[in-house]
């Protein structure tokens, strides 16, 4: 009797996992569909050559043409303005928010959302329009008196900088506030009770507990940055080569997929480079005590 | 330099109110604390002495008011410029620092040359009973092992008064037996003027010089623990502390009845519109034999008996439907002579444990 019991309960065991693993298995199939196929693919597709044999002319060219290095150079000199500008808006922002109470603050959050409802390329193309010579920004400068002649603010950096933080704000500050929620504000009450003045203990108390969110918001921005080819394309007005858009011209004007290819796996290592940097600095941080 | 007494504080506090809207959290507070003194803030949740002890420390606004330490007026004092040590409820310890850095934290405020901290640190650890630890991090540590490393964190700057809000409300029983008698301990080696935040009545009885039983932001009574267990100045205060039945009586031009018997006292009646007798079950006895002469007996008929190892309860109720309860002590042969439910039984109670007290509705 005990044996057979046995038997039954390993039975269900079984059955329990493979029941779990069924309900997983679209999402395996969709992963697998979407993500390894395609990547795979790409990955084929950058060792062909112009002559449509395999060869390593597409990284070749890469490495020799300084176009490369220096559109590779602007990729991530625009990714890590746009993040640095997001923490420096939206930390504060967050902080702000952390501070309110919650319903109030889920307003806000809310507020901070709304633009994830619009289509990207339609805020974009408002930006366009704001920032143009004769658009608004311009128009309501010039007639406060703060500049007198239209000043150039789109189809540069600065056009692109300016789009591309308002459209990542928000993936900065959701995990930002987030952690600055989970901790105990007594924290910041047995600071000041021991003598800290109110910009000390900040420094020393509250800033570091609220690092992992800080650290997993600019990640997040910085990376989707990286790829990132609307708004720069938009309000960058061609002078501002990202490597998303070196991808779409290779293809749209040159057709050669594999170069396009061999961007795009390139950009992908890169990436995987620097979150596997990050992820083994964030490890770190948590052994001397700095994560929760 | 050796971490000894040091010159202790006096707080005085005056007419302080804080309202949250219509609620009144303080209601003219005035409370007199000596230097060097330990003492208790009682009361219930939302009675108001988590309050005080918050505007003692700064992070609550009154409405007005005066608090002094010393001869300082310190109620506009911002918390870091007070120099107080606080145990907090929770302990608030620093999650990203070690025990070290933690219990450092105040001397690195205070610019202390590194060596001299190190020195102060481990000491501070050492009067705590966790001499060594400096290296761990704060989630390597157990609930009694925090809590003493936030008592050493609010010590090593050797602050002369010390707040704790309700700092061994986590901790089971036993190690909070053992903590209570080690706070005070350390109270009278330190010296420090101590205000000690508690809902519980024997945790307040066990540590304090005096306690101030806080209830509705109004504190009904100041006095030692002796005093204010053996004479409560209301109902109230005789309910929150130790347990007690109560029983309506009669005042009659200077003796006192309760259901036409006359009660023989040894205290002086007090002087209030409305008069209660306070019976503590641990000062009631069963009486067996024919009751002895010079003793107040009450006739009840048993509703209740509870064995509890090393004493047994008795709840009774008297022919006017009063209820009284009894503590008796379990010695050999008690058990099996316990009277039975629905007995009728006499209790008695000496003049000298037959207290009156003011039965106002608090």
């Amino acid at each position: 009797m005990v044996e057979t019991n046995a038997d039954g309960l390993r039975r269900d065991e079984k059955l329990e996992r493979l029941a779990l693993f069924g309900l997983a298995s679209p999402a395996l199939l969709l992963v697998l569909v979407i993500m390894v196929i395609p990547v795979g693919w790409l990955f084929y597709v950058s060792f062909i050559g112009a002559d449509g044999h395999f060869s390593f002319e597409n990284y070749e060219r890469m490495i020799t043409q300084k176009s490369y290095a220096r559109i590779f150079a602007k990729t991530f000199q625009v990714s890590l303005l746009t993040t640095g500008l997001c923490i420096l808006i939206g930390y504060p922002l967050a902080y702000f928010m952390a501070g309110l109470p919650r319903h109030i603050a889920n307003l806000c959050l809310i507020t901070v959302l709304l633009p994830f409802w619009t289509s990207l390329l339609v805020r974009t193309y408002a930006w366009l329009v704001l920032l143009q010579k004769k658009g608004l920004v311009n128009s309501w400068a010039i007639s406060l008196g703060l500049w007198d002649e239209p000043i150039k603010i789109v189809h540069n950096m600065t056009g692109t900088l300016i789009g591309m933080v308002h459209i990542m704000l928000p993936f900065l500050i959701l995990p930002v506030y987030s952690a600055m929620r989970a901790i105990d504000r007594d924290y910041l009450k047995a600071a000041s009770n021991l003598g800290a003045p109110p910009a000390r203990a900040f420094w020393t108390v509250f800033f570091p507990l609220s690092t992992p969110g800080l650290f997993a918001g600019a990640l997040m921005v910085f990376v989707l940055c990286l790829g990132f080819f609307v708004t720069p394309a938009v309000l960058g007005g061609g002078r501002v080569i990202l490597v998303s858009m070196k991808i779409v011209s290779n293809i749209e004007l040159f057709v050669n997929w594999g170069a396009a290819s061999a961007l795009g796996v390139m950009l992908l290592a890169l990436t995987v480079g620097i979150l596997w940097l990050a992820s083994r600095f964030l490890r770190l941080e948590q052994m001397t005590g700095g994560g929760h | 330099m050796t971490q000894t007494k040091n010159d202790a504080l006096p707080i005085s506090v005056r007419n302080v109110t804080k309202t949250y809207g219509k609620v009144f959290a303080l209601n003219d507070v005035s409370l007199e604390i000596k230097s060097g003194e330990f003492l208790t803030l009682l009361g219930p949740s939302g009675s108001g002495k988590t309050t005080l002890l918050m505007v003692l420390a700064g992070f609550t606004r009154p409405d007005c008011g005066s608090l002094k330490f010393g001869a300082h007026e310190m109620i506009r004092t911002a918390p870091h410029l007070r120099d107080v040590g606080m145990v907090f409820q929770n302990y608030a310890l620093f999650p990203h620092m070690s025990v070290a850095g933690n219990v450092g934290y105040p001397l690195r405020l205070r610019n202390v040359p590194k060596a001299e901290r190190a020195e102060r640190i481990e000491r501070a650890l050492e009067t705590v009973q966790l001499g060594g630890y400096g290296a761990r991090s704060i989630d390597q540590l157990s609930g009694g092992q925090r809590q003493r490393v936030a008592l050493a964190r609010s010590i090593v700057f050797e602050p002369r008064i010390l707040l704790m809000d309700e700092p061994l409300s986590a901790l089971d029983k036993k190690l909070r037996d053992r903590m209570q008698i080690e706070l005070r301990h350390l109270h009278d080696k330190l010296g420090m003027t101590t205000v000690y935040v508690t809902h519980d009545q024997r945790e307040a009885l066990t540590m304090s010089d005096r306690i101030a039983v806080v209830n509705h932001g109004r504190i009904m009574q100041l006095a030692t623990p002796q005093a204010l267990y053996e004479s409560p100045a209301n109902r109230f205060v005789a309910d929150f502390i130790g347990d007690s039945s109560f029983l309506p009586v009669e005042r009659h031009a200077g003796t006192v009845a309760h259901a036409g018997q006359t009660l023989m006292l040894a205290h002086p009646i007090p002087e209030t519109a409305e008069l209660l007798l306070m019976i503590r079950p641990e000062r009631i006895r069963l009486l067996r034999d024919t009751p002895p002469p010079h003793i107040n007996c009450f006739k009840v008929c048993v509703t209740e008996l509870v064995y509890q190892g090393d004493s047994f309860l008795l709840y009774g109720k008297t022919g006017q439907g009063a209820e009284i309860a009894m503590r008796g002590a379990v010695r050999d042969g008690t058990v099996s002579a316990l009277p039975k439910l629905g007995d009728w039984v006499t209790l008695g109670l000496d003049p000298a444990d037959t207290v009156l007290i003011d039965g106002t509705g608090v």
